[in-house]
């Protein structure tokens, strides 16, 4: 009663490349080998699908950029931020600012799509895990800059909706929704684009950032 | 013990509370409040559990685990834990110390290693397997990281779990590297060590298994990586799968020389 484990697979792919290579296995073999390993060793569980590993070209060139310890030429870089760029949606209705006391919420909560939550539990913007945000907030995390103060030092001042601030809220609407449009391999989640949050969401996640009236400028 | 506990739970939230001096002196007490608690880890019940399971007579070949060959030879505890995962030649794979583990109970014991490897954690025999993993890490407490390099499997694996600690996927785009890729960050208040190169003695892969107080778990490294996958909005790695053995291999070569506190405290 031989016993099959799930990983024999993988076994004879990791036979099969030293067999068939006289000196140690390049850079291409490892890479398969390691794609052969995470289809063996990955299931679903609960919410998440195995499938989510079969990610984007963005996550596969920066990925490979980590591994080799370079970052990405610049040619690749701008056009993969490109690619990012163009996928952005903007505010339907052409509001870029919400509720930003909704969006202190959003930031707080670092919940949802992990396989151990339920379909139901609402996603979290994750902010504070790597960023400073309001100030009276002291547990945040220090991955990403500090947002303290993110409006009023770029010169947001009574109407966020002015033509003078119309740039730094699109831009601010963009890197939320898309953080790679602006640096490829950014380690910020593209919260619009993976439908981590809602087009509402995004919205009181810029409302919290920039409206004059929001805790983060004061 | 869970009383004890609780106490010192309570006195962190006190000694967190004046929040002015903000993160330096909350991660402090953090530590004072570890240093506290080091003198009881709980994690010692686990060991004694271990060592006991490991003499005693189970699984329906009826036999113990004594004979079992975590790599220094069959019944020799001292010291193979801070030379795991290796390659071994019986089962012509690189195992960690738990799936070795799951090999001896399969061989020895009679046991199916499939069914434990699908069972969850804490809960039937992955219980007992903490338990056997807490032990053989605590004989080689104080000892030095020295993990081989030198099958061409093995290296094989550094570089495949290297590969599988920079893969970014899932709807967050994260790797191991978005938390564990630079030196001095934080989640929040969580200092997180820099597993790209060694991290220092008794940090990341040489604290696990660890007893985690917020749960009141006792926690292997299989458990421990695949909570972190499960953070990054990964799938389910498969217990003793080949990927989280490459990732150890990969941690563990970066941490070679470094002293192992397992079986450590955790927050």
């Amino acid at each position: 009663m031989k016993k099959q484990y799930k990983f024999t697979l993988s076994l004879l792919a990791v036979a099969a490349v030293i067999a068939g290579c006289a000196s140690v296995p390049g850079p291409v073999d490892l890479d398969k080998l390691t794609a052969d390993i995470v289809k063996a060793s990955f299931r679903d569980e609960g919410i998440v699908k195995a499938s989510v590993l079969e990610t984007d070209e963005t996550n596969r060139a920066c990925s490979a950029a980590d591994v080799a310890g370079t970052p990405l030429d610049d040619e690749t870089a701008s056009r993969l931020q490109a690619v990012n760029l163009k996928s952005i949606q903007w505010p339907s209705d052409g509001k870029f600012i919400g509720d930003w006391q909704e969006g202190e919420k959003l930031a707080q909560s670092g919940r949802g799509l992990t396989y151990s939550d339920d379909a139901s539990t609402p996603n979290g913007g994750n902010c504070y895990n790597c960023h400073q945000i309001d100030k009276k907030e002291i547990s945040f995390g220090t991955i990403g800059p500090s947002l303290y103060n993110y409006g009023k030092l770029r010169g947001i001042s009574d109407d966020p909706n002015s033509a003078a601030s119309r740039a730094i809220i699109e831009y601010t609407w963009g890197k939320i929704w898309n953080a790679k449009a602006y640096n490829a391999c950014s380690n910020m989640p593209r919260a619009g684009h993976m439908k981590i949050m809602t087009e509402a969401q995004v919205r009181h996640l810029v409302a919290l950032l920039v409206d004059p009236k929001s805790a983060v400028n004061q | 013990m869970k009383m004890t506990i609780k106490l010192s739970l309570l006195a962190l939230a006190c000694l967190a509370a004046p929040a002015t001096f903000a993160q330096k002196s909350a991660v402090e007490s953090i530590e004072e409040y570890r240093a506290m608690l080091a003198d009881g880890n709980p994690a010692e019940l686990f060991e004694a559990k271990g060592e006991d399971l490991w003499k005693q007579k189970r699984g329906s070949k009826k036999a113990s685990l004594e004979q079992c060959d975590l790599g220094k030879g069959p019944g020799v505890i001292k010291g193979v834990f801070v030379e795991l995962p290796r390659y071994f030649a019986d089962t012509k794979k690189v195992q960690d110390l738990e799936s070795r583990l799951l090999t001896c109970m399969d061989t020895l014991q009679g046991f199916n290693p499939v069914e434990i490897a699908k069972t969850p954690f804490g809960k039937g025999e992955q219980v007992n397997m903490t338990a056997l993993a807490t032990w053989i890490s605590a004989e080689s407490k104080g000892m030095k990281f020295n993990i081989s390099q030198a099958h061409g499997q093995e290296k094989t694996f550094y570089d495949v779990g290297k590969r599988l600690f920079f893969q970014r996927a899932g709807p967050h785009d994260f790797s191991c590297a978005s938390c564990h890729g630079q030196d001095k960050t934080r989640i929040r208040l969580q200092d997180l060590p820099n597993l790209t190169k060694n991290p220092g003695d008794g940090i990341g892969f040489a604290a696990w298994p660890a007893y985690r107080v917020s749960s009141g778990e006792m926690w292997g490294m299989q458990q421990r990586l695949n909570d972190c996958y499960r953070q990054q909005r990964f799938p389910y790695p498969g217990f003793a799968s080949d990927a989280i053995t490459a990732l150890s291999v990969y941690l563990g070569v970066n941490s070679q020389g470094s002293v192992s506190i397992a079986p450590a405290l955790k927050r």
